[in-house]
């Protein structure tokens, strides 16, 4: 027994600054003072507070240490751990009110948050299958194998009302049953764990912090449909989530929860990683099977449907990592439960990624019909240095941005849909007013043709052209019938790709010009960005009146664009600007401005 | 994009050779292994230049275009040498909206190369990355293994300067 334990994050955010070091010198330091017998040091999954990062909690007291460093350690470990007394200055701001300390589940980033999928993360220790199982792990497998029949899995995850997390939202139940109802000697579940949008990590975060969830649902879900055989498909790019992920597999194989007659109840399950080699077109079902078969991940026309006719040609189960994540929960509290949360036809929770121009980055998880601004405001801490929201980006390249106007909208599949964006896999990008949003939707545009996989026209070719007048309009040279071929071609590329990736691919463009016509009519009539964020538009001027002439702008000119005598306001001649922006960076007076 | 063929001399050892094909007889199932087997060379070799491939295709018993389709199908590989310090900067939307395009421009001034193109000294690469999932840090750019966040374009100079 301890009788502290010292969490530290062990996410890609927090090992990214440092907290790998913290988790050393904690040891390093409580051996000096022979604390080491009473205090564990655990190396946790994701909090989701990734802009405090890196984060400690110790326990019991519940003390939430943010942005620790590694100089920090020794005086936490004298102070509070040897002497108890807190070290208040290095608690997260948000749990100290008027001296007092709060616990975490009063901040306002937590207050409103229902975890479910990410339950464990930043619970337990990943690495170590005792702690997922002392947590309820396995136990639902057991109770699927014990006491429900494949059909009534199946029907349980039905009447939850659980819809995939990972861009459509079709629902889960359903699809096991056309997996079952397909007699085949083999059979395979796939888990989709090539995160790809850019922006989202809650698939990687749930490896990172709970890999034993998703092994256990996958064999759930073998058993539902007859599979013996699982294969997870997660990328490259993620090391410490591959690693954890093969580590708890070892361990399931060890424990005998994986492999030959589980239980003893003859159930055959097994599971083998796949890594993806980076392509964004292998989220798709289709190319994701094609690609753990070794081939050019390319997709295939549909049908067959990968519950007839998937990997290698067997009928196949796929679903994402939050999917899985959430079905151990649903076996054993019940369907009734699960859907108890969220709104009529979108049930459970939702993890959102939220980033960009927000003060708390990070993962937060929601029962569905959740507002956005209860999100972006309540718990993100809204938007930072006293800029106006614009805009909140969901569904990455294949979503939309969604204005203030649908700020009170509840946050579900079909309402999202209907206001020109969609889920996909919860990424949250919130833009202020500094974002261009032609600027936004060009870059969303250059991902998908780079990320095209080339195989049909419509999107090899035509989302190609669209970015070429899309850059039209950012360089002042489109007209306003370019607007419009704009938009045609966009519907023409939808309605006519062969996989969700082209027929996604224009709605940045779409919902861009559904709430900000203004901001490309701007670009395209009056020749200017109102952002100041499209170089080509821009132009930088000196204010006269605030101008001391102190000559600095001039001598950090690259450009030698800028005159002027000392004492005497300087100016900038437009024909040299290579608009870089340092004189305005540099300018003590602030009278440089860009329009 | 920059998946082009390297004019750069093989410089392969028969060790490594002999590594990657004791590999790739060792595996239990060669049918679906071209990624798994191009991952292991591009670990072994840095890069898969042609001469790699062929090994893999030959090794495999798949013809040589095969290999060439994964090869250049996936970002991860690439057929062109490393520099000695790998800079990869994140264009995913949560560094881009805050300003990583600024970041990866300036390394394109400061080192004199494009994207995916390695110094003539071979002492840095540069590339653009989509989201390695520390949004939380955005702008987030690596080397190598170092993960630099929070940045603003003037930690450019610092952080070249630690290499």
């Amino acid at each position: 027994m301890y009788r502290s334990h010292v969490l530290v994050c062990g996410g890609t955010g927090c090992t990214s600054s440092g907290s790998g070091e913290i988790i050393s010198t904690f040891e390093r330091e409580l051996a000096k003072n022979d604390l080491d017998k009473e205090v564990k040091v655990v190396r946790t999954g994701c909090f989701g507070l990734c802009a405090l990062g890196p984060v400690v909690i110790v326990y019991p007291e519940g003390s939430f240490y943010s942005r620790v460093k590694a100089e920090d350690v020794p005086e936490i470990v004298e102070e509070h751990l040897l002497k108890g007394r807190i070290v208040s200055r290095l608690l997260y701001e948000e749990t100290v009110e008027d001296d007092e300390i709060l616990s975490l589940n009063e901040t306002d980033f937590y207050k409103k948050q229902h975890r479910v999928a990410l339950r464990n993360c930043g619970v337990i220790d990943p690495e170590n299958i005792e702690e997922y199982i002392a947590v309820d792990g396995y136990e639902a497998l057991g109770k699927c194998l014990t006491e429900y029949t494949p059909e009534q899995v199946i029907q349980i995850i039905k009447d939850s009302g659980l819809r995939g997390r990972g861009g459509a939202g079709f629902p889960t139940g359903v699809k096991w049953s056309f997996a079952a109802a397909n007699a085949a000697d083999q059979k395979y579940v796939c888990c989709n764990a090539d995160e790809g949008d850019p922006g989202a990590f809650m698939d990687r975060s749930v490896l990172e912090g709970d890999p034993h969830a998703v092994i256990e649902a996958m064999a759930i879900a073998g058993y539902a449909i007859g599979a013996s055989q699982g294969y997870i498909y997660v990328r490259a790019e993620y090391p410490i989530a591959v690693k954890r992920l093969q580590i708890a597999i070892g361990q399931a194989r060890e424990y005998g929860l994986l492999g030959k007659d589980i239980f003893g109840t003859g159930f055959d399950f097994d599971l083998d990683v796949r890594l993806g080699a980076g392509a964004f077109v292998c989220g798709e079902e289709t190319a994701l099977m094609t690609s753990i078969e070794g081939k050019r991940g390319e997709p295939r026309p549909r049908p067959p449907f990968p519950a007839v006719k998937g990997l290698f040609g067997k009928p196949t189960v796929l679903n994402n990592v939050e999917t899985y994540a959430n079905i151990p929960q649903i076996i054993l509290k019940g369907a009734d439960w699960f859907a108890s949360m969220g709104t009529e036809k979108s049930k459970g929770t939702k993890v959102f990624a939220l980033g960009g121009k927000i003060h708390n980055t990070g993962l937060v998880e929601v029962p569905m019909g959740t507002t956005l601004r209860e999100i972006v405001e309540e718990i993100g801490g809204g938007i930072p240095n006293g800029k106006k929201f614009k805009a909140a980006q969901t569904g990455g390249p294949s979503g939309g941005c969604i204005p203030a106007e649908h700020f009170d909208v509840p946050i579900d599949y079909d309402n999202l849909l209907a206001i020109g964006s969609m889920m996909g896999s919860g990424g949250l990008i919130v833009m202020d007013e500094d974002n261009c949003m032609v600027d936004i939707a060009k870059f969303f545009l250059e991902f998908t043709v780079d990320e095209s996989c080339g195989k049909c026209t419509p999107c090899r070719v035509g989302t190609r052209r669209l970015l070429e007048m899309l850059d039209k309009v950012t360089k002042g040279k489109a007209t306003m019938e370019d607007l419009d071929k704009i938009e045609s071609l966009c519907y023409y590329i939808k309605e006519n790709s062969l996989c969700g990736l082209g027929q996604t691919a224009p709605n940045p463009v779409l919902s861009t010009l559904r709430y900000f016509r203004d901001e490309y009519i701007a670009h395209i009539v009056d020749k200017r960005c109102p952002a100041g964020v499209c170089k080509d538009l821009l132009q930088y001027v000196i204010d006269p009146a605030k101008c001391r002439g102190c000559t600095l702008c001039s001598r950090v000119c690259p450009a030698g664009a800028i005159s002027g005598e000392v004492k005497t306001p300087h100016r900038i001649d437009p024909a040299k600007c290579v608009k870089c922006g340092a004189c305005m960076e540099k300018c003590k007076f602030g009278a440089i401005s860009k329009k | 994009m920059a998946n082009k063929k390297t004019k750069l001399p093989f410089k392969g050892t028969k060790e490594q050779e002999e590594q990657l094909r004791s590999f790739i007889r060792a595996l239990p199932d060669k049918d679906s292994a071209v990624i798994t087997v191009l991952q292991k060379a591009q670990e072994i070799y840095g890069y898969l230049p042609e001469e790699v491939q062929l090994i893999v295709a030959d090794e495999l018993g798949v013809s040589p275009a095969e290999v060439y389709g994964v090869s250049t199908f996936y970002s991860q590989f690439s057929l062109n040498p490393k520099g000695e310090n790998k800079i990869s900067v994140c264009l995913g939307t949560a560094c881009y909206v805050k300003g990583s395009g600024d970041i990866f421009n300036k390394l394109v001034e400061k080192l004199g190369i494009q994207g995916g193109e390695c110094t003539p000294d071979g002492k840095f690469s540069l590339e653009a990355c989509r989201c390695i999932g520390a949004c939380g840090l955005a702008p987030v750019l690596t080397v190598n293994d170092d993960v630099y966040g929070r940045l603003t374009v003037d930690d450019v100079d610092s952080i070249l300067a630690k290499y």
